[in-house]
Parts: C-alpha cells; sequence; structure tokens
C-alpha cells in the first residue's frame, strides 16, 4: 500500500512539473524535463541492456535478488522511492552498508559501476524502476551528473 | 497477505515453544521407526524407488545446520536475527509418529554449525563456537551456560558461515569463509585484479582447527589445518578414511568481471562445485586457480593473469569429485546407517542450496545428491538423491525456489534428515523397500 504510493508521487510530480510554466524557486538540480510515455519507453529499453550485463547476475532476471545475498529490487521501497540521489550515489559508489532493507539485510557486496556514462546510469535506474511490478519515475542524465559532480 | 500467513505461522511456532529446561515426561516418547509414516506426497520430493519422506516441521525460521541425538531429537541452528531463546531449536517427535510435536529453543546468536560428538552439543555463531553438556538423554543439561569453546573468528557477512565438524581425536574444524569472491582490489569490481598475495589468507579462506574441550580459544590457539578454500559450508568428517571431507563453493562472476574472456555460457558452467580429501596443510588455491570440470585442470584466475586456457598452480590439491558450477553446497554427511540399501554405505550426501550465479541461464541444484564411495574409500559418480525442493521446473531467478537444502543429518534409525533455511521446514527421508 504504502509502496505504492511512493511510487506514484514522483511521477506525479514530474507531470505538476510540467505544467509549471516558470518554477519560481531555482531547482538544485536543472529541471528534468519530463519524459513523454515514448521516451520512457526508450530508456527503459537502453536501461535493460546495461541491465542485463551489468547488475542481472546478482539481482536477478526477475528483479528479485537472492534470498538474504542481494536484495531485490522489484518492490523495493528503495528503489521506487523518492530519493534518486540515493540510487545514482549506490551505482556510482557501489555498495555495501548493510543497512536494513525493507527489514532485510543482505550479505554480498555490489560494486562500483561509475565507468558507465551518466546516459547509462540514467538508463539502467529508469530501467530498474518501471520494471516488473514497478513504476516510478525517470531518472535523467542531468541528475545522474549532477551527483556525480557532488560525490568527486 | 503474506505477511498476514508469515506471522500467523511464527504465532504457531512460538506458541509450541516449551523451554528446554522444563522437562516433560518421556513417558508417551516412541522411537520406533516402523510408526513413522510418510506423507501422501513424500513431502513434494522425488525419491529413488523404496524411500519416502515426511516434513518433520514447517516455519521454523532460516534452519541451517541439524544434528540427531541417539534419542532421535533434532536439533537446528537457526541464522540470522533469531527469536530471543530461538537460537537453537530442539524439535521432539512425542509419538513415533515422525513429526515434531514438541519444539523448544535456546541461545540468542544467530549461525550455521551444529554438530554433536561425545556427549556435547556444539553450535555456532558468525563468530563464535560454543558447546553445551548433554545429559544421557540427549537433552542439554545448562542452555544458559555454554561453554565458549572459540571466539574472535573474522566475519564480513559475505561467506560468514562458521560450520563445524569433530574428528575421534578431539579437534573441532572450523570453515572461515573468505569476505571476497576473487580477493580483488575491490570485490566484484569488472575488470579488478587480484591481491598478491591475498591477504585475506591469513585469517579466512580455509578450514581452522581447535581443541573441542578447551575455553575462549581464537586465531593464535588454532592451526590453518587447510587453505585456499573459498568458502566452505558442507564439510564432515569421513570415519572410514579418518579424514577431513569438504565441499567449496566456487568463485562467481567470470563473464561479470572478465566479459570479454569468459562468455554468459562459461560463467554459468565455471567453475566446478568440488569435493575435497584434505590434508594438514593442504592449499586447495582459492584465488589464484578455480577448477574446471570440462578440462579437469586447474585454471589461473583472471584476475592473477589466466584467461580460460592458461592452467594454475601445480602445488595445489585436486579434488575428489567436480560437480557443476555455482550450486551451493551448503551440507556433507557420510552416511553410516543401516537402514538405506548397502550402496549408500559409507557414501557421501550433500545439500546443494541451488544457484544463482548461472543468469540469465536457468538455475541448477536445489537438490540433495549422493557420492556412492566404494570400500577403499574412492568415491564413485555422483547422481541426484532427492529432488523437487525448489517446488518449480525451472527456477529463473533465486527468489521462485520454494525451499532450499542447507543441512544433512543421519538419525539413529539410519533416517536421513534435510533442512531447509527458505521455508524452515525439516525433512525426513526413510526406506521401507519396495
Ligand atoms: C555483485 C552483486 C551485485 C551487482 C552486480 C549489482 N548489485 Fe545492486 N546490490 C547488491 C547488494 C549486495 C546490495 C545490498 C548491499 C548492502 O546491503 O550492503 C545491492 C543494493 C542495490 C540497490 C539498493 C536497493 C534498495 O532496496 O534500496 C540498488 C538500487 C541496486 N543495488 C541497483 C543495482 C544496479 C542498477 C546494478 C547494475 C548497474 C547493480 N545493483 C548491480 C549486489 C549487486
Amino acid at each position: 500500500m504504502m509502496m505504492k504510493k511512493i511510487g506514484i508521487l514522483p511521477a506525479f510530480a514530474l507531470v505538476l512539473m510540467a505544467f509549471q510554466t516558470a518554477p519560481k524557486k531555482p531547482l538544485p538540480v536543472k529541471k528534468p524535463v519530463a519524459v513523454a510515455p515514448a521516451g520512457l519507453a526508450a530508456a527503459v529499453n537502453r536501461g535493460k541492456t546495461i541491465y542485463l550485463e551489468r547488475c542481472l547476475a546478482c539481482h536477478q532476471v526477475d528483479g528479485g535478488g537472492v534470498p538474504h545475498l542481494n536484495p531485490p529490487l522489484d518492490g523495493a521501497s528503495g528503489v521506487l522511492g523518492k530519493d534518486k540521489a540515493r540510487l545514482i550515489r549506490i551505482v556510482l559508489k557501489g555498495f555495501d552498508e548493510r543497512v536494513e532493507l525493507d527489514g532485510e539485510y543482505y550479505s554480498n557486496n555490489m560494486a562500483a559501476h561509475a565507468d558507465l556514462s551518466d546516459q547509462q546510469i540514467a538508463d539502467v535506474l529508469t530501467y530498474i524502476r518501471n520494471s516488473w511490478s514497478n513504476k516510478a519515475g525517470a531518472v535523467t542524465p542531468a541528475e545522474v551528473k549532477a551527483v556525480r559532480a557532488r560525490i568527486k | 497477505m503474506k505477511k498476514t500467513i508469515s506471522v500467523l505461522s511464527l504465532l504457531l511456532v512460538v506458541a509450541a515453544f516449551s523451554s528446554f529446561t522444563a522437562c516433560a515426561s518421556d513417558s508417551l516418547r516412541s522411537a520406533a521407526p516402523n510408526s513413522v509414516v510418510a506423507d501422501a506426497d513424500n513431502a513434494g520430493l522425488k525419491l529413488p524407488a523404496g524411500f519416502s519422506a515426511l516434513k518433520v516441521a514447517e516455519g521454523l525460521g532460516r534452519a541451517r545446520h541439524i544434528a540427531v541425538t541417539a534419542q532421535g531429537d533434532i536439533y537446528v541452528k537457526l541464522m540470522g536475527r533469531v527469536a530471543e531463546g530461538k537460537a537453537v531449536l530442539r524439535l521432539r517427535d512425542r509419538n513415533g509418529d515422525g513429526k515434531a510435536e514438541e519444539i523448544s529453543g535456546m541461545g540468542n546468536y544467530g549461525g550455521t554449525g551444529i554438530a554433536i560428538k561425545n556427549g556435547y552439543l556444539y553450535a555456532s555463531s558468525d563468530e563464535e563456537v560454543f558447546r553445551y553438556k548433554l545429559n544421557e538423554k540427549g537433552e542439554v543439561i545448562s542452555p544458559m551456560q555454554p561453554e565458549k569453546i572459540i571466539t574472535g573468528l573474522i566475519n564480513r557477512r559475505q561467506h560468514e558461515s562458521k560450520s563445524i565438524t569433530l574428528d575421534n581425536a578431539g579437534n573441532i574444524y572450523v570453515n572461515i569463509g573468505a569476505y571476497s569472491n576473487s580477493c580483488q582490489e575491490r570485490d566484484r569490481q569488472p575488470g579488478s585484479l587480484g591481491r598478491m598475495p591475498c591477504p585475506i589468507l591469513d585469517s579466512a579462506g580455509g578450514i581452522w582447527q581447535f581443541r573441542a574441550d578447551k575455553l575462549n580459544q581464537t586465531y593464535g590457539d588454532g592451526i590453518r589445518y587447510a587453505t585456499g578454500l573459498r568458502n566452505v559450508v558442507g564439510l564432515d568428517w569421513n570415519n572410514q578414511l579418518n579424514q577431513l571431507f569438504v565441499m567449496q563453493h566456487g568463485r562467481d562472476d567470470l563473464h561479470n568481471i572478465f566479459p570479454s574472456l569468459f562468455t554468459e555460457q562459461q560463467n554459468a558452467d565455471l567453475p566446478a562445485e568440488t569435493m575435497y580429501a584434505l590434508k594438514k596443510g593442504d592449499n586447495a588455491g582459492w584465488p589464484y586457480t578455480y577448477y574446471d570440470p570440462f578440462q579437469n585442470k586447474k585454471m589461473l584466475a583472471p584476475e592473477y593473469g589466466g584467461d580460460g586456457k592458461k592452467e594454475g598452480g601445480k602445488e595445489f590439491i585436486d579434488p575428489v569429485v567436480a560437480f557443476p558450477a555455482h550450486m551451493a553446497p551448503n551440507a556433507l554427511l557420510f552416511y553410516t546407517g543401516d537402514m538405506f540399501p548397502a550402496k549408500y554405505k559409507n557414501g557421501a550426501f550433500i545439500a546443494f542450496h541451488g544457484s544463482w550465479n548461472r543468469a540469465p541461464l536457468p538455475q541448477e541444484g536445489y537438490y540433495v545428491a549422493f557420492v556412492p564411495f566404494d570400500e577403499n574409500g574412492k568415491p564413485g559418480k555422483w547422481e541426484i538423491f532427492a529432488n523437487g525442493f525448489a517446488g518449480v521446473e525451472v527456477v529463473t531467478g533465486t527468489r521462485g525456489a520454494q525451499h532450499r537444502p542447507t543441512g544433512l543429518a543421519q538419525g539413529p534409525d539410519g533416517s536421513l534428515y534435510v533442512s531447509d533455511d527458505s521455508k524452515g521446514t525439516i525433512y525426513r527421508i526413510i526406506y521401507k523397500g519396495k
């Protein structure tokens, strides 16, 4: 229930932003252009190629992960959530913080994938946010670029 | 919906708990094996002719290794975060039908290892090993006062299970798994090379030997009995040969780390999961080599300059049996019982947890295999013994497997017990002939 709500929110926010003409406050990240359905499908398609090459081994074909070893991405509140910067950071820096993810701990190490381009990282994250049962807003190359600049 | 069901079954289990010390009367217990009734569907398992199976208990949690007393009680080691006083469970069949009517628990440490030897129950967390004295009925005398015999073992989450077995000379053997896949500069990073020499091997990636009766031992008190073993979850003392046998979890990710050297198919098929017969001082070659079951050779790992064709160091030992890749052997048991046909005597059962690193190809394993050993202790060809744990024909993603074999134990009547750490099921496999 809760998860669904979180997932729909960012998409909703994007749509709202698209209707606003000039935002009053300057946004921290260069304002992403709302991805039109056709653009989203293309990004998801490109992201799938990256997923198959870089992520599938651990997170599996069905996004279901491996119990206690690699977390599921399908249905994960962190994947569907608003904090896209966290997702970008995970791909850029790797992840072995052993924090609780939806009530479970995972014992494998995720390596960094910083050699991927901004576009590729945006695409793969857009893919995992819009595959299996997931539905959440796209991640843009500009958002990846901003996070990459901050963690350098 | 799922939540409700799991909470419900948990409540049921908790309701069934009584304390270890509250010792109820034994008048109801019967050890008569003939009254054990197999489940109509053989607990969902496919077995050789003449064998049948039942579920002794379900919904126990992450049931890792198991041990059975001479009286038929089953001790189960639970892993991960465990409920207060429920780290080691004791399952008791009060009426001899094979099902556990009474479940009690003790301890607060998650872990994998459990063993019974010479009147003691041994159990491990991911850093320590404890022991408890048993009374003549195989019951723990002081559940709240275990003796801590080993402490301070390295646990960096990956390959954290401290599996244990004991010999007949007062020693206990502990697996300390390597907290790495292949000792790369950066674990599982595409292209990252191996560290030389691999510093992990000082304190992990091998089997350590300690005394079974000495308190508070740590690295300095033990011996690195064998090294170059990435992670051993299944190990057993072979009494026919008086020798330690182990099952190694072979390395992962040949394609994912070196996509230009290994295809996805090669990633799925390499390296073999290997059985080793160990002698003190042996080195099985991890992380420098891996075993290729098609070329029957130890190959140089790509992190150390290998390319799938270059052979690795000759100084490393060869496996005695090689199995398909990535199936994750989580338990090894040499069968010494009289219930099963003669072919099984002194042979090895292996519980394969089931793979994940074969993706995108279908996953494999999720069964109990058997390797016959002849009168000289030479292994024959392996075969699948008990299958069907996964509950589906093809496992594409590991999450799809219903049950995952993890522990093995032999009952006093020769029954074979199998634990499942996915749904917390304990199976009992019996033989009544044709
Ligand atoms: C070697 C295995 C492995 C690979 C390959 C891998 N991951 Fe991970 N991933 C993990 C593990 C393990 C964790 C959790 C780490 C922890 O808890 O410390 C994780 C966590 C995550 C999370 C956080 C999930 C949550 O619930 O918040 C995301 C998102 C993620 N990975 C995405 C990816 C993407 C995208 C790729 C491919 C570019 C990828 N992963 C490749 C193992 C892997």
